[in-house]
């Protein structure tokens, strides 16, 4: 495992949610889920963040919200759309207000469905971007190898 | 005069889940004035009643919010039913009320949770939180879902409890209100926990009465008036005495919360031990025709529905007004002159529901 993805720290963004997958979201942080066990940390900073868990739609007010936070937050970074909403819009898809999933703008790495997602599915989907997380750290790191190194 | 200064304050905050902004404008560390601007959460939703099946509906307004999801489907469905007269069974009352009131443990527990986390108090956090699972195991016993569960239905309900689901019930009340006992005791007579909490914000009876304040918050300030005492599902047939307190600060909104707690405890035994066998849900043929206005004690207060049909599937108007639009005034006023440090657990003891106000 790579350095950061033994101890990743969590963000979590509420795109346009109905509170059902917000508040399973933090029932995961509580002893009986308990996702800290892996290490995950949830922190309210995007500076500091590896992880971003987006739950609902993405509406237009909530739209740059998410672009700024996803750009705030250094590389590598993956990103979790947490409930159906976060994957394509859900129920509320047909809503003048909703433009679609999370990934209508920023890219998603790895969707986790349910309305409301149960928290073991959350800790699923965590566990997975946690293995993404350390490819793309990978890749950074054999891009940042000098050239000559390379040759050699 | 102090030099005025604006501190933006969300829509992405670490206190609160729920994305909502203000604008304070403080004078040294003392805010003068808070200027909410919301829509982050927006769906437009009520317009998805002009596209749906009234009956389909139902599904939308249990999504209105995931954590007063069960109320806001039953409001919506006693709604319909009393424009379409359609005779609920009894049985399907006393389940309404007894989920209804399930919900109410579980919003409360996780407001109390949410408290302790904004003042920094981990384990209490974790504790009530802890104890809150318990009552979803019993939402996931008896519906199958956690926190949505869809089992409202126009008519009555879709789900039975048998004898066993009940008697798990109630013996998971009576365990949880053992536990209980030592977090509420350290939300009122904790030393530190008082020292955030007694004398902040306080809201004068005829004040909260004024700005329309509901709910917990209205009965912390000593008006005692409760929705569920209009007689909705089972509750004329039960005892429900509103939960009040008098000093109208945070503490007393914690308390009557924590008041409400044992009376919700009280109340699904109460309906435990009446409920009447029989059918759990009436047929109901035809569309509505007509309109209705009706109130509910949701967990955060009173809301309002109204329904407008035509006679058609598809309804004319689904309007809702839910307990945190009636609170925010309120809580911009509480927020005047308090100390910046102390604005996340002032908005916190409205008991913030962005998603239902936003829908």
């Amino acid at each position: 495992m790579g350095k950061l993805a033994k101890s990743p720290w969590l963000l979590h963004y509420d795109g346009s949610s109905c509170n059902g997958c917000d508040i399973e979201v933090l029932a995961c942080l509580t002893p009986v889920y308990d996702i800290e066990r892996f290490g995950i940390f949830n922190t309210g900073d995007p500076f500091q963040a590896d992880i971003l868990l987006i739950t609902g739609g993405i509406n237009s007010q909530s739209e740059s919200v998410v672009k700024q936070i996803y750009s705030q937050m250094p590389d590598p970074k993956v990103v979790v759309a947490v409930g159906i909403c976060a994957c394509t819009g859900g129920v509320f898809k047909s809503c003048y207000n909703i433009k679609g999933g999370a990934d209508t703008v920023i890219p998603v790495d790895v969707y986790v469905p349910g309305c409301a997602a149960r928290p073991q599915a959350i800790i699923d989907g965590v566990v997975q971007a946690l293995e993404i997380l350390r490819k793309k750290q990978e890749n950074r790191e054999i891009a940042a190898l000098p050239k000559a190194a390379g040759k050699a | 005069m102090a030099k005025r200064s604006i501190v933006p304050f969300g829509p992405q905050h670490p206190v609160l889940p729920e994305p909502v902004h203000l604008d304070l404008v403080l004078e040294d560390e003392t805010v003068v004035e808070a200027v909410p601007s919301i829509g982050f959460v927006h769906r437009g939703l009520e317009k998805l009643v002009e596209m749906k099946d009234f009956k389909e509906y139902v599904y939308i307004a249990e999504r209105v919010c995931g954590i007063c999801s069960f109320g806001h489907g039953m409001g919506y469905c006693q709604s319909v039913e009393r424009i379409m007269n359609a005779e609920v069974p009894a049985r399907a009352n006393y389940l309404r009320t007894i989920w209804m009131e399930m919900s109410r443990v579980h919003s409360h527990l996780l407001w109390l949770g949410l408290l302790a986390d904004a003042m920094g108090f981990e384990s209490l956090f974790m504790e009530s939180w802890r104890l809150r699972e318990k009552i979803l195991d019993m939402f996931d016993l008896t519906t199958g879902g956690r926190v949505i569960f869809s089992v409202n239905c126009i008519g009555g309900v879709l789900k039975d409890m048998d004898s066993a689901m009940l008697s798990a019930i109630r013996s998971t009340v009576d365990s949880m209100e053992k536990e209980l006992r030592p977090i509420a005791d350290s939300f009122l007579r904790d030393f530190t926990v008082g020292s955030r909490l007694r004398g902040m914000g306080v809201l004068k009876p005829e004040q909260a009465v004024q700005l329309g304040a509901v709910g917990p918050m209205l009965r912390a300030s000593g008006v005692s008036y409760d929705a569920r005492a209009l007689g909705y599902a089972a509750y004329p047939e039960l005892e429900v005495e509103p939960v009040t307190a008098d000093e109208g600060d945070s503490y007393a909104r914690c308390q009557v919360r924590i008041g409400e707690l044992y009376q919700s405890f009280s109340l699904i035994r109460q309906a435990i031990e009446k409920i009447p066998q029989g059918p759990i849900s009436a047929p109901v043929k035809g569309n509505p025709s007509g309109e209705h206005f009706m109130r509910i004690e949701q967990p955060r207060g009173e809301a309002i529905y109204y329904v407008k049909a035509n006679g058609t599937k598809f309804l004319d108007r689904f309007r809702l007004r839910t307990p945190t639009t009636s609170n925010i005034p309120p809580m911009l006023e509480l927020l005047k002159g308090c100390q910046l440090a102390d604005v996340p657990l002032l908005i916190l003891t409205i008991d913030p529901c962005i998603s239902c106000t936003e829908r």
